[in-house]
């Protein structure tokens, strides 16, 4: 609870914290660039609302004077919503994503929306149309992706909480790279109303914090059935899983390390500093056993081949009829499109929609696509399979260390490569949670653990854990 | 030559009131462009399609009443392709192909000419919006776009190429609108509800598609015309083309709109956003107990309950809006049988005669009614009455004011009718001697009287009188 404290504003008003917290961005964002837009004016205004009414006693709400960075995929009603694109550059949503009513239900605060890659396109947050956001452990390295914004704005002390959305560990590779908590709620646990869409199947929006226990408040703040969502988990149903209830559990946590997560590919400072923590925690309540999950292999290219497809659909919608870039007539449609299309969209959205394009394609359908959906069935029974025996599946967050800005983006699969170990989640739709297990040089070690469907308790639980009882300093940010 | 035509009809479900992924009402129709829109139908980044639940039973409903054999899994799919009428550039519906179920397959459609035409299958689908030129396709400098219909239920209705001439083709979308009618699904009278696809091939050549063809008239020309035109390509050697054509309303020709070399490439996938739906058995017989009367139903009850002649309640039970008036006549106190003659014989063939519709406004019961009044009451004769009713389907006046205005009244003055058919008796000395031999010449005096007066006389008295007069006749 020490962290949680350092936090609060016990002794000053909402006012004073987030007019602190705004006097802390504008000195701190030209060097990170974690926001697109800072909502300074409507900040505080919002924070003397709820200055008064706690003075009147009237204050309710679980995040009652919380500062919180949206991800600037999530449409915020009158306020640009960019998705990282100069294809959005004007787009004001007129209306709030269902997270945004349940933030302003709580008492939070939205302080700004946060830079992220375009579209949620990437691991780097170096795709804005905005230019990159610079990890603020070590500015020349990139803060991870696509939520890069909201881990930074996080781990830099910009904002209290921060909303990210995570496709194919979109929140848990910042997360990871920033040294912060992150977690992939489980498919369906909060609505995706209102997130502009990048692969519907796959993403979750997911809560960001320095603190177990914060991230943990955030995501109940969040959760919830909403009837906007037609795939939202309907309330009668969020109980978790059998697998996934362990409160009264006083057994050890049973830990299966697959070694298909391991050994080619990750950095073996990584790969050490994770076994480092899973055998520190060995000695609490943790029992870490190694083993297989033969699909994990498959994984990535799954998850590429349907993230594009849907992806490929999804900005369709981009063709400067009804709002957002407009290229001028170029006497007929197809042209028209193009040009806009061609203007508004970067490098590597383009890559992805003439991809997905080409695997949605017939003749191509059966190869790529229902291939990718088999692997997805396969891994899913996989996974509770192993769930039987195991209360969490554990590895690192991200292959390797935070690269250098400009290191990775000339080559796109180096880049792919990255979300190996993230995206089994998104494929499966099972929660996963990633805490700070170390520093190398410097630089943030992510470790993550996956639970069965509707787990969270279950993992905050054992993050929680890993947080008190690691030997673990986090640096802080001294700017 | 063997014709193959297979029809495509996109109907509008009228009747939901909401669109089918979101809130906006459904009932667009004359109001301002752009009216009935939210971001749900507008497609905005962000927003999600929720199935509008109603349309799912109008759409079970439909496969019921055709038919068909409802899935018990159905799914949703994205046909994409790029068009201004689509918000999202892709359209919500349904496949029939990889693991794409539609509501629906098979079925059938029974014609009242002893023809049983085959559906392949029924699928729920968004309506695009509407595109209107300023001035034609071709020459129009800027077009708008009217988004209150994007987003509307349809269900599609895809029959095998089962249909072998024109007027087979009309038979089946008039007796497919009669159905979803009756079903209270689909109002197919409001302007673009029902809109129609056609494709035909000869001698089992080349496929050709006609593209939304907005009346049964029209797809009836339509087709005649392709038929034509292709009969002429092969009688001068040449190849028909593998093509979309589209129907010119006023030159009535169909014209080239595009030449497929192959498939259109739609790059189907399931829709990500909807999660497939489970149709139980429970709730399919929830939706067949509660199917209003359907026509083989109506028609046993009208035989049955209202003693109508068989012909009479066959006809009247086909179509709804035809049945409708029929029981607002019974409903206003009109003898069922009378009514039932009435409208089956002469009603319906003035409405051919005038090509009026029985939506038509001065198409009403209650003058219906108050005709068959009139001649209960012994006012005007049948004869008369006949004449009153085409004035009142021209005009809409109703037949009291035609029968005042123009002095229809019968003639029931008995003294005026005894010195008429004393006239008559004069006149006709020869038909006077047969007529106590002969019934054939009784009424042809009887005819007579009836002749003088301009049928005002009333018929029963002058029969009376006649009658009368012959059996004082001494013969010598
Ligand atoms: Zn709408």
């Amino acid at each position: 609870m020490a962290r949680l404290m350092e936090y609060s504003f016990k002794e000053a008003s909402i006012e004073e914290h987030v007019a602190k917290l705004i006097e802390r961005i504008s000195r701190l964002e030209p060097e990170i660039h974690a926001y697109i837009t800072v909502l300074e004016e409507q900040a505080l205004q919002k924070a003397k609302r709820l200055d008064d009414a706690l003075n009147k006693g009237v204050a309710k709400g679980k995040l009652t004077g919380m500062t919180v960075a949206v991800k600037d995929n999530i449409c915020t009603k009158g306020v640009r919503t960019t998705c990282g694109s100069r294809m959005l550059l004007n787009f004001n949503p007129p209306y709030d994503a269902t997270v945004i009513n349940q933030l302003e239900a709580q008492g939070a605060i939205i302080i700004g929306k946060t830079n992220m890659d375009e579209f949620a396109m990437g691991n780097s947050t170096e795709t804005s149309y905005f230019g990159p956001t610079r990890n603020p452990f070590d500015p020349s390295r990139v803060p991870g992706g696509s939520s890069g914004g909201s881990g930074g704005a996080v781990a830099a002390e910009m904002a209290d909480l921060a909303l990210g959305s995570d496709t194919g560990g979109s929140v848990r590779c910042p997360a990871s790279f920033c040294g912060v908590v992150g977690l992939k709620p489980t498919y369906g646990a909060v609505s995706r109303y209102g997130l502009i869409s990048y692969a519907n199947s796959l993403e979750q929006i997911g809560p960001m914090a320095r603190t177990v226990e914060m991230c943990k408040l955030l995501f109940e703040a969040i959760a919830g059935h909403d009837p906007l969502d037609g795939t939202s988990i309907p309330e009668e149903l969020r109980r978790p899983t059998e697998l996934g209830s362990r409160t009264e559990r006083r057994s050890k946590f049973k830990v299966l390390v697959p070694a298909q997560i391991l050994g080619e590919g990750t950095d073996e400072r990584v790969e050490k500093a994770v076994l480092n923590a899973l055998s520190e925690m060995e000695m609490v309540e943790f029992e870490v056993r190694s083993g297989d999950l033969p699909s994990l292999s498959a994984a990535l290219p799954a998850y590429y081949v349907i993230a594009m497809s849907e992806a490929s659909s999804n900005l369709a919608r981009y063709d400067g009829v009804r709002y957002g870039h407009q290229s001028p007539w170029k006497h007929d449609w197809d042209e028209t499109y193009s040009a806009t299309r061609a203007e508004g969209f970067g490098v590597e959205v383009k890559r992805r929609i003439i991809l997905g394009t080409y695997t949605l394609s017939a003749g191509y359908y059966h190869k790529y696509y229902v291939k990718a959906q088999k692997v997805r069935t396969l891994l899913i029974t996989e996974f509770k399979e192993a769930f039987k025996r195991f209360d969490l599946i554990a590895g690192p967050t991200m292959p390797i260390l935070p690269f250098r800005i400009g290191e990775k983006v000339k080559d796109p699969l180096e880049m792919y490569m990255c979300d190996v170990d993230t995206v089994p989640a998104n494929l499966t739709g099972f929660p996963a949670i990633t805490i700070p297990c170390g520093f190398i040089e410097g630089l943030p070690v992510g470790l993550q653990l996956i639970a069965p469907p509707l787990g969270e308790e279950l993992l905050f639980q054992a993050a929680r854990l890993f947080e008190e009882e690691l030997s673990l300093r986090v640096p802080r940010i001294n700017r | 030559m063997d014709v193959k035509i297979g029809l495509e009809i996109h109907c509008q479900l009228t009747n939901l009131r909401t669109k089918l992924f979101c809130n906006c009402s459904s009932d667009y129709r004359g109001d301002e462009p752009n009216t009935h829109i939210c971001p749900i139908c507008m497609g905005l980044p962000g927003t999600l399609p929720l199935l509008n639940e109603k349309a799912l039973e109008d759409g079970v409903a439909v496969a019921l009443a055709l038919n068909s054999e409802i899935q018990p899994k159905m799914t949703f799919y994205r046909k994409n392709y790029f068009y201004p009428d689509m918000p999202k550039n892709f359209q919500i519906s349904q496949f029939d192909g990889g693991d794409g179920v539609p509501i629906a397959k098979g079925g059938f459609v029974d014609l009242d000419v002893g023809r049983r035409i085959k559906i392949r299958r029924i699928q729920i689908e968004e309506d695009p919006a509407k595109l209107v030129y300023s001035g034609t396709i071709d020459t129009a400098e800027e077009v708008l776009i009217d988004y209150n219909r994007a987003g509307i239920a349809l269900v599609e209705i895809v029959t095998e190429p089962d249909i072998r001439t024109p007027r087979e083709a009309r038979l089946f979308l008039q007796k497919l609108r009669d159905i979803l009618e009756f079903l209270g699904v689909s109002d197919g009278s409001l302007e673009g509800s029902m809109r129609c696809d056609a494709n035909i091939s000869l001698g089992g050549g080349t496929r050709v598609e006609i593209k939304n063809i907005s009346s049964f008239k029209e797809v009836e020309r339509a087709l005649r015309f392709e038929i034509t035109r292709q009969k002429r390509l092969s009688a001068e050697g040449l190849t028909v083309q593998r093509e979309t054509r589209h129907w010119d309303e006023s030159r009535r020709i169909t014209v080239s709109l595009r030449v497929k070399e192959t498939e259109e490439d739609y790059r189907y996938f399931p829709e990500p956003d909807i999660m497939p739906v489970v149709v139980s058995e429970q709730y399919v017989d929830a939706v067949r107990g509660a199917l209003p009367e359907l026509p083989h139903r109506k028609k046993d009850r009208y035989v049955e309950d209202l003693n109508v002649p068989v012909q009479n309640a066959a006809i009247l039970s086909r179509n709804l809006r035809l049945s409708q008036l029929f029981e607002r006549c019974v409903g206003l106190g009109a003898d069922p049988v009378e009514a039932s003659n009435w409208i089956v014989g002469d009603l319906l063939s003035y409405l051919r005669e005038l090509d009026l519709s029985l939506e038509d406004p001065k198409v009403r019961a209650e003058h219906l009614v108050e005709m068959l009044r009139l001649i209960e009451d012994g006012l005007i004769s049948g004869k008369i009455a006949k004449e009153v009713l085409l004035e009142s389907l021209k005009t809409g006046k109703s037949p009291k004011r035609i029968v005042e205005e123009r002095g229809l009244m019968k003639i029931g003055d008995e003294e005026l009718l005894e010195r008429l058919v004393e006239e008559v008796f004069r006149e006709n000395r020869r038909a006077v001697l047969d007529a106590r031999l002969n019934e054939e010449a009784v009424n042809y005096l009887i005819g007579q009287v009836m002749k003088k007066t301009a049928g005002k006389a009333d018929p029963v008295l002058t029969s009376k009188l006649v009658r009368l007069k012959l059996s004082q006749i001494e013969v010598g």
